[in-house]
């Protein structure tokens, strides 16, 4: 099966300091995969460059059936190819709508002129209606996003991430805040989505790691400590020693 | 109909600026019972070109969280452009005019070099400059109100948003853009004739017949029809997803990249519309001033430019235009010397030299108390206030909007 | 009668109280020669002023000058000469040889000798010997400058006589230096000058190149029928820089090579003056608009030969191609033009070199002015990350509080001394101000505080233009600092700037020392870093932001009173800083002072150099290096100096 992104050899540091040690790592194009690992084992940074943020030093990052190199493109190129992040602080726009916030997502031509003249259609409307009850937002449509809760922003930040319909979802802490019943929601969302594209989850918690049922990938100090299934790693002596302790 | 719909203002706003253009008509002393000064007109129409300016600075200030201090220098720009042509072409009638009396009739060379050395002799120089090029047409000059502070804003903001300067910096550098075009246009050799900038634009070319209190209201309405027209322009483009897009950018830009916006091509968009904007602005406004020189175009009237749109409410168009047009006038108002003197016995106030002190201190009041400006009072009428949660910026960005300015 | 009586045997006894010192006295030689000096012409007088010039008398130079000035009489009485002085229509006479006053005697007793001016300037050639033997060494180097200044060829052989018994060692060399200057202008002898100027390869004077540049003076000439001799210095082609085509032509028709054509205006007029009817040359007036009608009238005219005739396929081009034009050198011999020329080179590569360092001095005191101005910006901007558009305000305060000190107290050195204290107070209290009453509440949202901080800019500028007015107050340097340190001719800097320079190194080690060696600069960067953990950690941050902002503006007072002794004090001063200083730090890299120091040496040397380019126009510099520097933005973004990784915030 042919790797949908595949990183290889890459380092990246700041001031002297590894922040990414020499990182391989690859994901199928409808995978779930999940990162754990300490603070500052490099799984934000790796987001980072993957997503065009960060330039790192060396190392190649391929994507696709095409292996086109994502090094040196723009974030918003990146983003336009397919590849959607979700930050570890929800970040919506709070001065605008919950509908304004789901249309913008929604995957069209995204060029200033286009924008400018773009009236929403029919299947764009649907669209949004159906992501908003997806994450449970139907009411709030025309509600602020500001005022809504830490939860319902985490959803809403989700549901752009759907709307922007992408191949790969790199979702950062998605359960952070939220309650046992909403947690499972997520769950379920990331899991729909994985039947169809790649997802990447970086979490902490392991309950919801397990719940999430895939492989998962472990990060210490910039590169993969250990790969498998999550009853796999946590047997690994290693991955005791530096994260999970004794 | 949606579209009003959707700008509840836009009526208002409509009506407001018809009854508005209508009164000062029939005010005037060329069509109607002369109650208005002809100057006071000019003052009213140019205050209608500085709330043009003021709309464009909102759209890169209010919505896009871009504070450019070098909107005044388009502004200027297109009065240059305009200026130019005013200046050649009248220049050119009154030269042909005084050849007419010779014994042989002149030849366009000998008129261009009389022209030149009329224009250009307070530099020393006859000759035209390069520049000049095109200022025997009116239309290409009409062309170029537009395409030069469009192609400036152009060039620089490419060069800046593509090296991802922002906030504070940012401003800087717009200001460093506008202080260094205005010391280039105080050197003699600009072009454009150094300090002396360019005169008698009232005068339009070959309607001297004309008075000068019709003049006055046809540029009043234009600059009216142009600040219906921009007022439309601007609605359209904040409204939609464009509008949601820009606004975004203003909050938190990194946010819109990862949605795969071209976050660059939208500010270089809106940057280059609104000095487009401008440079219209400055081509109404400097015929009925009358006069334009480098030191319209110094950094510190970009600066007022965005005190303006501050005190009258940014992020909302007609706070803008509220902001440009009050600020404006209540400073024709004391700097005129109209303002009585408050006498305190020991001192007295002259507002000629007190007023500045003062505009400066309201200012520093706005921003710290009111930072929803004059439009907020809108807000208060219609209660529609927003909760206060400490006032924190709704976005990571340095430009993004705070809590309380954001309508609920 | 008694008094000429008495008068007469005053002037026996002063005879021959002198005759008595010496055999002969000036009056005798004058009067050896009294008939050329009562006949007073050019042609005769000679012998008499070399007479009285080498008579060995003390009183020659006295009687030079007197003669000279119109102040020397003749006593009809008894043919002597005398000093006098008028006094109404009284003389009074003294007497040259011994200074005593001989007689008061009335005008008609006495002729004035009024000397040409020819004869006057004889008179002062004469008199160098004595200005250059001066025994007061001030009073020859006076007379040595006053000859370089405006030398002449009489002026050659009483110099060098006169090196021979120089004993100053100064002076001395001031002479030969003198000497071969004119040498080079007015000897006869080519080898002679050829050495002289030679020997000025090693100089870097002024005088030197101003000898030798008239000694190389050259004019453009037709060169076709230029004699053997001539000197040439280059050939030229017509239509280059150096001569323009029009330009070659008028040399051709000034030689007689070409007869000149009539031009456009002359034309013109030619035709105003033949309308007849309405028509010139049968072509109506009124078709006279396009130059080839004209040309056509005028033709017509040609032919009836009423105008010179006018050849319309005549170009200029055509006239002079082919033709040699030449640049000759006034001076004929080739010999000295050539060493002359070497000289030059010379001296100018060594005068390029010393300009090259001037520049560079001057480009570092630009810097220290620049980078104190942004020193306080440094930190209130650097560090804290707060923008303030008032900081030129508060340079402004600091100069202004200099001038008030200086109103107050009169001796210079100690009202600066006070002064730079002063506007410390002032502006560290004006600064605590305003982090308390605006900026406190604004901290997070820079544009505000940028918009916020303007309004008191403005405030502060016309508070500033009510109390002291438009006109520019002058905040005086002590004497001490007056004058420049100078190493030649080419290479000085005055006082001023070095002390600028001093300061600005002294405030970048006040700097260093509070932010890395004291509790107050530790707390600060805690502050700033992360002021929820530097609170939770016992640190007040009020407290410190608003030392810290009161630090920044004192130290933009203390720069104030510094900038103002080197530029006026206006209201607006500080308009002229604040765009510059914002460039300095946002240049060098926001948060380091290593960076602020680098962008202010970057944006001095750079606006030196870009001045050095076109000397003519600092606003073009200006503008030339605005635009540098937002291309150098596009480049490195962060600055020179940048913070890199997570640290840098974005």
């Amino acid at each position: 099966m042919s790797q949908l992104l595949e990183v290889s050899g890459v380092s990246v540091s700041f001031d002297g300091f590894k922040a990414i040690n020499n990182l391989s790592f690859s994901i199928g194009p409808a995978e779930m995969r999940a990162i754990i690992g300490p603070n500052g084992a490099g799984k934000t940074t790796f987001m980072d460059i993957v997503t065009g943020k960060t330039k790192p030093d060396e190392g190649s990052v391929l994507w696709g059936d095409m292996s086109k190199n994502l090094i040196g493109m723009n974030e918003a190129k990146i983003a336009r190819i397919g590849i959607g992040r979700k930050f570890q602080r929800p970040t919506v726009f709070e001065d605008q709508s919950v509908f304004e916030n789901l249309l913008m997502a929604v995957k069209n031509d995204r060029s200033p002129w286009s924008v400018l003249f773009f009236k929403p259609k029919f299947k764009d409307l649907a669209k949004v209606e159906e992501l908003a009850s997806e994450i449970g937002l139907s009411d709030q449509l025309e509600r602020k996003s500001g005022e809504l809760s830490h939860g319902q922003k985490q959803w809403l930040e989700i549901g752009m991430l759907l709307a922007q319909d992408p191949q790969l979802l790199l979702v950062d802490e998605p359960a952070a805040g939220m309650t046992l019943g909403e947690r499972e929601h997520t769950t379920d969302i990331l899991k729909e989505a994985a039947k169809t594209r790649a997802v990447v989850v970086v979490e902490h918690d392991m309950d919801f790691v397990r719940r999430l049922e895939c492989k998962v990938t472990v990060l210490h100090e910039g590169s993969v400590l250990a790969e498998g299934s999550l009853d796999h790693v946590t047997q690994n002596k290693d991955v005791i020693d530096v994260y999970l302790g004794r | 109909m949606d579209f009003v719909k959707k700008h509840p203002s836009l009526p208002a706003f409509i009506a407001t600026l018809l009854i508005f253009t209508l009164a000062v008509t029939f005010l005037s002393e060329a069509y109607g019972t002369g109650t208005m000064s002809t100057s006071f007109v000019k003052t009213l129409g140019k205050t209608l070109c500085l709330a043009l300016v003021a709309i464009s600075m909102d759209l890169v200030w209010g919505y896009t969280g871009i504070l450019s201090l070098g909107h005044f220098a388009f502004f200027g720009l297109g009065g240059y452009m305009i200026g130019m042509w005013l200046m050649f072409a009248r220049t050119k009638l009154i030269v042909v005019e005084s050849m007419a009396a010779a014994d042989i009739p002149a030849t366009a060379m000998e008129i261009k070099d009389a022209v030149g050395t009329q224009i250009f002799g307070v530099v020393g120089s006859s000759d035209f400059p390069l520049v000049w090029m095109f200022a025997h047409s009116f239309w290409a000059q009409i062309a170029l109100v537009v395409l030069v502070p469009g192609l400036l804003a152009l060039v620089f903001g490419w060069l800046a948003f593509r090296s991802r300067v922002t906030g504070v910096y940012l401003s800087i550098l717009t200001q460093a853009m506008t202080l260094a075009l205005s010391l280039y246009l105080f050197q003699n050799d600009s072009g454009l004739r150094g300090n002396n900038g360019l005169s008698g634009l009232q005068n339009l070319p070959g309607l001297d017949a004309v008075s000068q209190d019709a003049v006055s209201i046809w540029f009043f309405w234009a600059s009216a029809f142009a600040l219906l027209v921009t007022y439309l322009i601007a609605n359209f483009v904040v409204s939609g997803k464009f509008g949601s897009v820009i606004r975004g950018i203003r909050d938190d830009e990194a946010r819109v990249r990862f949605l795969g916006y071209s976050v660059e091509g939208f500010k270089l968009f809106v940057f280059v519309l609104t000095a487009i904007i401008a440079g219209i602005g400055g081509a109404l406004y400097y015929p009925q001033a009358g006069i334009i020189n480098p030191a319209e175009i110094a950094p510190i009237a970009s600066i007022y430019l965005a005190v303006w749109v501050a005190i009258g409410g940014r992020g909302r168009i007609y706070g803008a235009v509220i902001g440009a047009g009050v600020v404006s006038l209540v400073s024709t108002y004391f700097t005129g010397g109209q303002a009585p003197n408050i006498n305190l016995g020991f001192y007295t106030i002259k507002w000629v030299d007190w007023w500045q002190v003062l505009l400066g201190l309201s200012f520093v009041l706005v921003t710290l108390f009111a930072p929803k400006g004059i439009g907020g009072l809108f807000d208060l009428i219609s209660g529609r206030l927003s909760p206060s949660r400490k006032g924190a910026p709704l976005g990571p960005d340095q430009g993004s909007l705070r809590e309380q300015e954001a309508e609920k | 009668m008694i008094r000429r009586i008495l008068a007469a045997c005053l002037v026996f006894l002063t005879l021959a109280l002198s005759a008595q010192a010496q055999d002969r006295t000036i009056q005798d030689v004058l009067q050896e020669h009294a008939e050329a000096i009562v006949k007073s012409s050019r042609t005769t007088i000679g012998p008499a002023i070399e007479a009285v010039a080498n008579s060995g008398q003390p009183s020659a130079q006295t009687v030079l000058q007197k003669w000279q000035n119109k102040d020397m009489w003749q006593w009809s009485e008894n043919g002597f000469f005398y000093a006098a002085t008028v006094d109404g229509s009284e003389i009074t006479l003294t007497d040259f040889d011994t200074g005593d006053i001989v007689a008061t005697v009335a005008k008609g007793d006495v002729t004035q000798l009024k000397p040409n001016s020819g004869i006057r300037a004889m008179i002062g050639a004469a008199l160098v010997q004595f200005q250059l033997n001066d025994p007061d060494a001030e009073r020859r180097r006076e007379a040595l400058l006053a000859i370089q200044r405006d030398g002449e060829a009489s002026h050659l052989a009483p110099l060098r006589a006169s090196i021979e018994t120089e004993d100053n060692p100064d002076i001395k060399a001031l002479k030969e230096v003198t000497e071969r200057l004119l040498t080079i202008s007015f000897d006869k002898d080519d080898a002679r000058r050829i050495a002289a100027i030679e020997g000025f390869a090693a100089s870097l004077s002024l005088d030197a190149r101003a000898a030798l540049n008239p000694v190389l003076s050259a004019k453009l000439v037709y060169a076709e029928d230029l004699p053997e001799t001539a000197n040439i210095k280059r050939e030229i082609k017509p239509g280059s820089e150096a001569l323009s085509v029009s330009d070659a032509f008028a040399l051709m028709v000034s030689a007689g090579a070409a007869t000149a054509q009539p031009t456009l205006s002359e034309r013109k007029s030619a035709l105003t003056e033949h309308i007849i009817d309405g028509k010139v040359g049968g072509v109506p007036v009124a078709e006279l608009t396009r130059q080839d009608a004209r040309d056509h009238a005028y033709q017509a005219l040609a032919s009836e030969g009423l105008v010179p005739a006018f050849d319309p396929a005549f170009s200029m081009e055509a006239a002079v191609k082919g033709v040699r034009f030449a640049e000759v050198y006034d001076e004929p011999s080739a010999a000295v033009t050539d060493a002359a020329q070497k000289t030059l080179h010379t001296i100018n590569r060594a005068v390029g070199v010393n300009q090259f360092l001037d520049l560079s001095l001057d480009g570092l005191s630009l810097a220290s002015i620049y980078f104190l101005a942004a020193i306080g910006l440094a930190i209130t901007f650097g560090v804290m990350g707060v923008i303030n558009m008032a900081h030129g305000e508060f340079i402004m305060m600091g100069a202004y509080t200099g001038y008030v000190v200086q109103q107050i107290i009169p001796d210079y050195t100690i009202s600066i001394l006070v002064a730079i204290p002063m506007a410390f107070a002032v502006t560290f209290a004006a600064g605590v101000a305003m982090e308390r009453l605006i900026i406190r509440w604004l901290y997070n949202r820079p544009l505000e505080t940028l918009l916020a901080t303007f309004g008191v800019s403005i405030a502060l500028q016309q508070i500033a233009k009510n109390i002291f007015g438009t006109q520019a107050r002058p905040l005086t340097s002590p004497g001490w600092l007056d004058g420049a340190l100078v190493f030649n001719d080419v290479l000085a800097i005055s006082y001023i700037r070095i002390a600028i320079f001093v300061l600005a190194l002294i405030f970048l080690g006040i700097f260093l020392f509070i932010m890395k060696k004291t509790r107050l600069g530790l707390e600060t960067r805690a502050v700033t870093q992360n002021p929820r953990m530097a609170a939770s950690m016992g640190i007040n941050p009020d407290r410190v932001n608003m030392l810290t902002f009161g630090l920044g503006s004192g130290i933009a007072g203390v720069a104030g009173v510094a900038i103002g002794l080197y530029a006026k004090v206006t209201s607006e001063m500080g308009t002229d800083y604040i765009v510059q200083s914002f460039m300095t730090v946002v240049v060098g890299g926001v948060g380091n002072i290593w960076g602020t120091l680098l962008g202010a040496l970057g944006i001095g040397f750079l606006q030196k150099g870009i001045e050095w380019f076109n000397p003519s126009n600092t606003l073009a510099a200006q503008t030339y290096m605005i635009i540098f520097i937002i291309i150098f933005i596009q480049f490195r973004p962060k600055g020179i100096i940048a913070l890199k990784g997570r640290a840098a915030g974005d």
